[in-house]
């Protein structure tokens, strides 16, 4: 089938997600080499040996060779180094806090997992939107990323790398759509009953129709402020929103909920 | 008086659990009627609820694995079902709130009751005789061991009708597993179910490592050990060392629940990652616990079966304890997208890289164990070479998982699932059938049918690669694990291959209690009096099927490995069999209703902690303290079997030999 219909992992369309699908497809090359003809040798091996075989040498007493375990230790240990080392130099080359090399500068994007639904805040433009995530093509992203409820995991199957979202925690991740297109991305960690329409489209556009879309959102649509966030907070699943941003602290507001050292007595009056 | 216990908590508006608890319910008094009927409910409880006999305590868990297995296994068809079903736009049979019960129920019986229990009754069973000793090092509590594990699945099980269990996933992550998203008893269920059974795996772990350090026969040095003991022994030594770990974190999640505490909560300094980390610190460890006793049955069997000795014992034992060290040290590859330091993953990833050495040694050496021996394609030999085939295809994709950009766009998805799958089935599951259909004539002393072991075989073989490679597929695809529904209709035709896979399945799981109902009506003609129906090596073989309460008449003097086999090709009498002329009297352990007490006990509090009713809590503790420290002043332990016993025990046998 072709790939693009298939889609995820098998269809990437950014940088990370081309390199990791790349690392898989090695890796998978290299053991296959070892383990088809493990899965032969057996299927052989007991049949050729099967008790009505008369043609079969036996060698009933034969339970040690030196040079066969020295083999036995060596070809495992020699693919475990080489896929090891690609392992380690694979996890420094895509170290989702690593950014990616470009000439354009990276775009700033604000991610929060609330229960059922992503928010996404635009710091710099002054915007925000709810399973719905805007970005330009060919740019670079830097994601910021927390929870205002239990974990989720960000994920986009086309663009790559997936990270946990975590209350009172911020994680990092660098993306990158490489062409205009709408690529589905969703919580990959099981966060509660409405889990399965954790869902978001990626909208990558044209630089152009990018700031278009920035222009629009300031506009015409409704400010979101701590009063809107605490609605947008409450358990619930939504259709995807934009939002201009009423309280450019929004995400730190989000982060400290979490880590504050207790909450102020409701009776207790405040200045 | 009843806490937060109300008949609104029996779920009369969801029909699937009071149907299931209404055909229980009927199976069960069912076979009260006929155990009345027939008169064994004494026999029941001198013979087998009271017994210290670590034979029959191993057959017991075997059952109750066994039994738990349907169970799991139903909630598995339903959630095929429902993601057969549930795909753009259709929300399927069942709502989110009663099938997020089903994956975490389905998980955790499959890992606690089934893998476990299963794992256990086999060690249980087979350790003891193959080290040539009479019992465990501390029968009473073996039993004690059981029975929390029985009242473990007891209050699991009472969760499907009163109230609900957990809807988190089968490791209860929190926070969502804390009051704050979970406020229901869901998760006490979990706690409180986890905890007691987890006690008795934890008892169980430290008696049978006693039992391989200190129980051997004279002449079994560690050296001369089947490599089953060898892995019984890893996998133990790994419960001492990762079970505290298990009780102490789901211990931190309860003080959250109940007293307000703030370990893994997201406010007052509360970390749910310090959560993650401890329950995978016990959670891979566990996965060895299952698989190494697996690998172990895989060893005895192919050997057998090849009619050789294994290939390279000192590498088989020198993989198990490799395999037992490493597994503490890759915990984290559960969650290297937590977005810890490349230098952090790379290390963890290839730390569980290198796991896979002593794994390709062993099959490396099973391989070599195959060659030149004569082959008898017999049913546990079948489940072996599944294993085999089946096993490094996991293995594969499990040094896949380990690398840690390849486990960003594969973390969680169903490619995870299905690996998961493809070990757990490929090799603990297999390995269980194996031994099942291996040590069978041991227990009961007759053979187990083989046309429709071989059924059983070919269902599960074939409905496992049906139900898990569209899986691989799908989370390549970018299906995560755990959804109700999806909108992805490209999904549905892989889901539905899938389901078709798990209906093979349930078809070999109908073949198993056929083939026991079968053998069991076929006793007669299948039975086998010579104790050694597969020309066996190792001394459980030694004995008569099944062996007399005591194991061995005489101790046994070993010279080397395999010695049952070197004695068969001198010419020699079988080790352990009472020699001319007639036998001395042997001590077996008294019976003990101990276990059964304190499980009783450990559910009343288990029950009273989960619906908050004090009394019954604390009378439950009471009672376990009370148990506790009436076998303490036990003063007799043993009763001695007379010579005359001790013959009788072999002229059955002997008479139909001749």
């Amino acid at each position: 089938m072709n790939p693009s219909l298939i889609g995820g992992v098998l269809d990437p369309r950014g940088p990370v997600a081309a390199n990791e699908y790349q690392i898989l497809q090695n890796a998978t090359l290299v053991m296959l080499a070892l383990i088809v003809p493990i899965i032969v040798l057996t299927l052989v091996f007991a049949w050729w040996f099967r008790a009505g075989n008369e043609r079969a040498t036996r060698k009933p007493d034969w339970d040690y060779s030196g040079p066969l375990e020295v083999v036995n230790w060596m070809v495992p240990l020699m693919i475990i180094l080489f896929l090891g080392g690609m392992g380690r130099v694979a996890s420094h080359a895509l170290d989702p806090a690593k950014p990616l090399p470009s000439d354009a500068p990276p775009l700033d994007i604000q991610v929060v997992s609330l229960d059922w639904k992503w928010l996404f805040i635009y710091p710099d433009a002054g915007v925000a939107a709810v399973n719905h995530l805007v970005v330009p093509a060919g740019r670079p992203l830097r994601l910021r990323l927390t929870s205002g409820t239990v974990m989720n995991s960000f994920f986009v199957p086309q663009l790559g790398s997936q990270i946990y979202t975590m209350a009172g925690m911020t994680t990092t991740l660098h993306l990158q759509a490489d062409r205009p297109g709408v690529f589905p991305g969703r919580s990959f960690q099981f966060s509660g009953d409405g889990f399965s329409d954790m869902r978001f489209n990626v909208d990558a556009v044209t630089a152009s129709d990018y700031d278009a879309w920035l222009a629009r959102t300031r506009a015409a649509a409704v400010g979101l402020d701590a009063a809107g966030y605490a609605a947008l907070a409450r358990p619930g699943t939504s259709a995807p929103r934009d939002y201009r941003l009423a309280e450019p602290h929004l995400f730190r507001t989000i982060l400290a909920a979490s880590t504050a050292p207790a909450p102020a007595p409701a009776s207790h009056p405040t200045h | 008086m009843f806490g937060k216990l109300s008949w609104s908590a029996i779920p009369t508006d969801q029909p699937i659990p009071l149907v299931a608890a209404g055909i229980v319910a009927l199976g069960m008094l069912g076979v009260a009627g006929w155990i009345t009927r027939r008169g064994w409910w004494t026999l029941l409880w001198t013979d087998w609820i009271t017994s210290v006999d670590h034979k029959k305590i191993g057959v017991m868990y075997v059952l109750l694995g066994l039994v738990m297995l349907v169970r799991g296994f139903i909630d598995a068809l339903m959630m095929r079902t429902q993601q057969a079903m549930a795909a753009a736009g259709a929300e399927g049979f069942l709502p989110p709130e009663h099938f997020n019960q089903i994956f975490s129920a389905h998980g955790t019986i499959m890992i606690f009751f089934v893998g476990m229990t299963f794992m256990v009754g086999l060690m249980n069973f087979v350790v003891p005789l193959q080290i040539g000793a009479r019992d465990m090092a501390f029968p009473t509590l073996n039993s004690v061991s059981f029975w929390l594990t029985a009242a473990g699945v007891l209050l699991l099980n009472l969760s499907l009708v009163i109230g609900e269990f957990a809807r988190t996933g089968w490791l209860v992550y929190p926070p969502l597993s804390e009051l704050a998203y979970s406020p229901d008893v869901g998760v006490d269920y979990y706690l409180w179910a986890i905890q007691i059974a987890g006690v008795g795996t934890l008892l169980s772990g430290i008696n049978l490592t006693a039992t391989i350090l200190k129980m051997r026969t004279v002449g079994m040095g560690y050296m001369r050990m089947p490599i089953f003991c060898w892995t019984a022994l890893t996998a133990n030594l790994l419960i001492i060392a990762a079970f505290p770990i298990l009780t102490a974190t789901l211990a931190m999640l309860t003080l959250d629940r109940y007293l307000d505490f703030h370990f893994f909560t997201n406010d007052l300094g509360g970390n749910a990652m310090m959560y993650v980390n401890l329950i995978w610190a016990w959670g891979h460890p566990e996965v060895y616990i299952l698989i190494l006793p697996a690998f172990g049955i895989f060893s005895e069997v192919i050997s057998t079966f090849a009619g050789k000795p294994i290939f390279g014992y000192r590498s088989m034992a020198a993989a198990a304890l490799a395999i037992c060290m490493l597994s503490f040290m890759v915990w984290l590859h559960h969650f290297f997208t937590m977005g810890a330091s490349a230098d952090v993953n790379a290390f963890f990833g290839v730390m569980t890289m290198i796991i896979a050495v002593p794994t390709g040694v062993k099959v490396f050496n099973w391989l070599w164990t195959l060659y030149g021996g004569t082959v008898r394609f017999s049913v546990p030999l079948m489940w072996s070479l599944g294993f085999m085939v089946t096993f490094i295809i996991g293995g594969m994709t499990g040094v896949l998982l380990a690398i840690p950009p390849v486990d960003f766009i594969t973390h969680n998805s169903l490619f995870l699932v299905a690996h998961f799958h493809n070990v757990i089935i490929g090799g603990v599951i297999f390995g269980a059938y194996a031994g099942y259909n291996y040590w069978f004539p041991k227990a009961f002393g007759f053979t187990l049918d083989e046309r429709w072991g071989r059924a059983t075989f070919w269902c599960w073989l074939v409905g496992f690669y049906l139900a898990f490679m569209p899986l691989y597929l799908l989370g390549l695809m970018g299906a995560t694990r755990r959804m109700q529904h999806y909108d992805d209709p490209l999904w549905q035709p892989l889901m539905v291959v899938a389901l078709g896979g798990a209906v093979l399945i349930c078809i070999g799981i109908g073949c198993t209690i056929v083939q026991l109902v079968v053998s069991i009506r076929a006793r007669a003609r299948r039975r086998d009096p010579s104790g050694d129906p597969w020309n066996g090596r190792s001394l459980e073989w030694a004995t008569p099927s099944p062996p007399p309460a005591f194991n061995f008449a005489t101790p046994v003097q070993v010279e080397g490995r395999d010695t049952f086999w070197t004695a068969k090709q001198a010419g020699l009498p079988a080790p352990g069999l009472p020699e001319m002329p007639a036998p001395s009297p042997v001590a077996v352990p008294v019976r003990s209703g101990t276990g059964f007490c304190i499980a009783f006990f450990a559910t009343g509090l288990g029950f009273g902690m989960v619906w908050h009713i004090w009394w019954m809590a604390i009378a439950g503790l009471l009672g376990i303290v009370g148990v506790a420290l009436r076998l303490a002043w036990r003063t007799v332990d043993d009763t001695e079997l007379g010579a005359d016993a001790v013959a009788a025990a072999y002229l059955a046998r002997d008479r139909e030999v001749a």
